[in-house]
């Protein structure tokens, strides 16, 4: 076909062309910072921001106060980022490519199977290794692909592709399946409990640098292949013959964007425990207030979701303190009724 | 440009045969539509030149197999309106005509200049430019086929393969639809394959006419070949009288029995 002809004075900007509204970036950005901050300066023993500013930069500070900060706080908050940001950016992804807008790595099954897989490895391969890796976050993540496998699989067979309900019941089914094999294995193992129980409630209060180290490599990669993915998540949203004709494998781009949600999904849950929720507000909030074009959803999930989950991290630690209330009880409490209200206006509006 | 050549063309759904032994050429710049009753296969044959079903027989696009080609470098020689597009409500009219780009990048890559100065050049041609910013679910019947059509025109393709292009539309905006996409062949050199219900507007639209019946090509001709009073009693069982209207083609009117 020959060029589109037209005076050259239309290269000038075109309206509705997607692209990053800045002043959310911005607004991003602020709430990260003020929530890593609100985290760093919360806790039983008062640190002043002077202090931590001292401890960031290298100034000489009380080593008692430095010591609270960099082998308790700091690690909690980087890991708190790394959750919730890897628990936000996976559920817009899981949402892309399901079209389905209640995709969220847990009512996919996604926890539920990488619980069952660390179960597993804890109780019948503890302490194992392959290639110099520690066994129990690899199981968790094929435990998390089989539940995500799964739910599809069976979703699809029930109702249908682009069936909004069916996934999430057969999520929902698989999570109760995995969730009665991993409870059987636990109370017949009862050596391994205890540990089994550490894994699943989540390790952000003890886990510390180890643990950030432990996620960071996956969080990495899932993150960059998910934003790499940006154009072609909006693709996805017209119908499969269409993707088809603009030279665009939609199972393709389905298989290589779950592996690298659900690997990173995986890996925060290693960490953090079963996180509800996160996964479905943040993508849903910002779909509502910012825009719905992957390029926007996918950088600000990153950014709102790790600036939340801190928060959510840090009330959780000090709401009934020295108690800590579980920060899937926060994450849930907030997330169950918005599910309901996405569930609600999905009628109004498909993704 | 480019030409379409089937041959032997057969496509089964789970063991279904639903077209048989389909031969037909499309010349460069003709526009061929396919017409027969509901069932007849019509929308397989387009899916099939798109690549998008798997079929038995030889289908060509320039010459050549669209099997051989990669999913990108067909999607630079055919385009695809499917009947009812998939809209995304919220998506907005330059958003989606920019998808049509997809087709020229890599499988990670990200549009440049050139690809949105494309979608200006088209949303322009169309005159679709005041409506860029607008989201696909505030658009009206009529706007919605233009802007499909701009989406398919931004990909570039010499081929422009059309489902049912008027089913959803008023007599007038029906009329436009059609006068744009003639109008598009000229400018653009495009090659169009339609399937349509309609026999007196595919009549007066179309070069070349054929007529499928359950899977198997029929008749393929100019209209006045095709249209006549005795086939198409026979072919859909209705009672129609096809009248010749002064060098504007043929007109296909029901009569009640």
């Amino acid at each position: 076909m020959a060029e589109v002809t037209a005076p050259a004075r239309r290269l000038a900007i075109i309206t509705g062309l997607p692209s990053l509204p800045w002043l959310w970036a911005a607004a991003g950005v602020v709430t990260l910072v003020a929530s890593c901050a609100i985290a760093v300066l919360t806790g039983p023993v008062h640190i002043a921001p002077a202090t931590v500013f001292g401890a960031l930069f290298g100034a000489t500070v009380d080593p008692g106060q430095a010591n609270i900060l960099w082998s308790l706080r700091f690690p909690r908050v980087v890991l708190g980022l790394l959750v919730g940001g890897m628990l936000a950016i996976a559920g817009a992804a899981y949402q892309g490519v399901f079209r389905n807008p209640l995709a969220d790595p847990y009512l996919l099954g996604a926890a539920a199977g990488a619980n069952l897989g660390a179960t597993l490895a804890i109780a019948f391969a503890p302490g194992t290794s392959v290639i110099g890796v520690n066994v129990v976050p690899l199981a968790a993540f094929a435990g998390a692909g089989a539940a995500v496998a799964g739910a599809y699989m069976l979703g699809q067979t029930v109702t249908g592709a682009r069936s909004t309900i069916g996934l999430i019941l057969a999520g929902v089914a698989i999570a109760a399946f995995f969730n009665a094999i991993q409870i059987y294995i636990q109370q017949a193992q009862t050596g391994s409990i205890r540990q089994v129980y550490s894994w699943i409630l989540g390790r952000l209060t003890t886990a510390g640098w180890d643990g950030v180290l432990l996620v960071l490599p996956y969080v990495l990669l899932s993150v960059g292949v998910i934003f790499l993915h940006r154009r072609l998540l909006d693709a996805l949203t017209l119908g499969d013959d269409e993707v088809s004709n603009l030279g665009i494998s939609v199972r393709r781009v389905r298989l290589i964007v779950v592996v690298a949600a659900t690997l990173g999904t995986a890996a925060v849950v290693a960490v953090g425990g079963t996180i509800a929720f996160v996964g479905l507000i943040i993508p849903h909030t910002i779909r509502l207030l910012a825009g719905r074009s992957y390029r926007v959803v996918i950088p600000l999930s990153l950014l709102f979701g790790a600036g939340f989950l801190v928060l959510a991290d840090t009330a959780a630690r000090t709401m009934l303190a020295p108690a800590e209330v579980p920060i899937g009880v926060i994450t849930a409490f907030v997330g169950a009724p918005f599910f309901i209200a996405v569930m609600r206006s999905t009628r109004v509006s498909a993704l | 440009m480019s030409d379409v050549s089937l041959r032997g063309l057969a496509i089964a759904y789970e063991g279904r045969t639903v077209v048989e032994g389909l031969d037909v050429e499309v010349a460069e710049g003709e526009w061929l539509s396919l017409i027969g009753p509901n069932g007849a296969g019509k929308t397989s044959v387009l899916r099939a030149i798109a690549n998008l079903v798997p079929f038995q027989g030889d289908v060509r696009v320039g010459g050549r197999a669209v099997t051989g080609l990669g999913a990108r470098a067909l999607a630079r020689q055919v385009a695809l309106l499917v009947q009812e597009p998939e809209m995304p409500a919220r998506m907005t009219v330059a958003h989606y005509v920019l998808l049509g780009r997809s087709a020229h990048l890599g499988y990670l890559g990200r549009e440049g200049p050139g690809d949105r100065r494309i979608v200006g050049e088209t949303l322009e041609l169309l005159a679709l430019d005041g409506l860029a910013g607008r989201t696909l679910d505030r658009l009206s019947g009529g706007e919605r086929q233009r802007v499909a059509i701009a989406r398919a025109l931004a990909q570039q393709a010499s081929v422009l393969l059309i489902d049912e292009p008027t089913s959803s539309l008023d007599v007038g905006r029906q009329q436009a639809v059609l006068e744009l996409i003639d109008q598009l062949r000229g400018d653009q050199r495009l090659t169009v394959v339609s399937a349509m219900h309609d026999l007196t507007l595919a009549g007066q639209y179309a070069d070349r006419l054929a007529l499928m019946v359950g899977g198997r090509l029929v008749a393929v001709g100019t209209p006045a070949e095709i249209l006549t009073e005795s086939a198409i009693a026979e072919i859909y069982r209705a009672r129609v009288r096809v009248v010749e209207m002064n060098g504007s083609g043929h007109a296909v009117v029901p009569v009640r029995k």
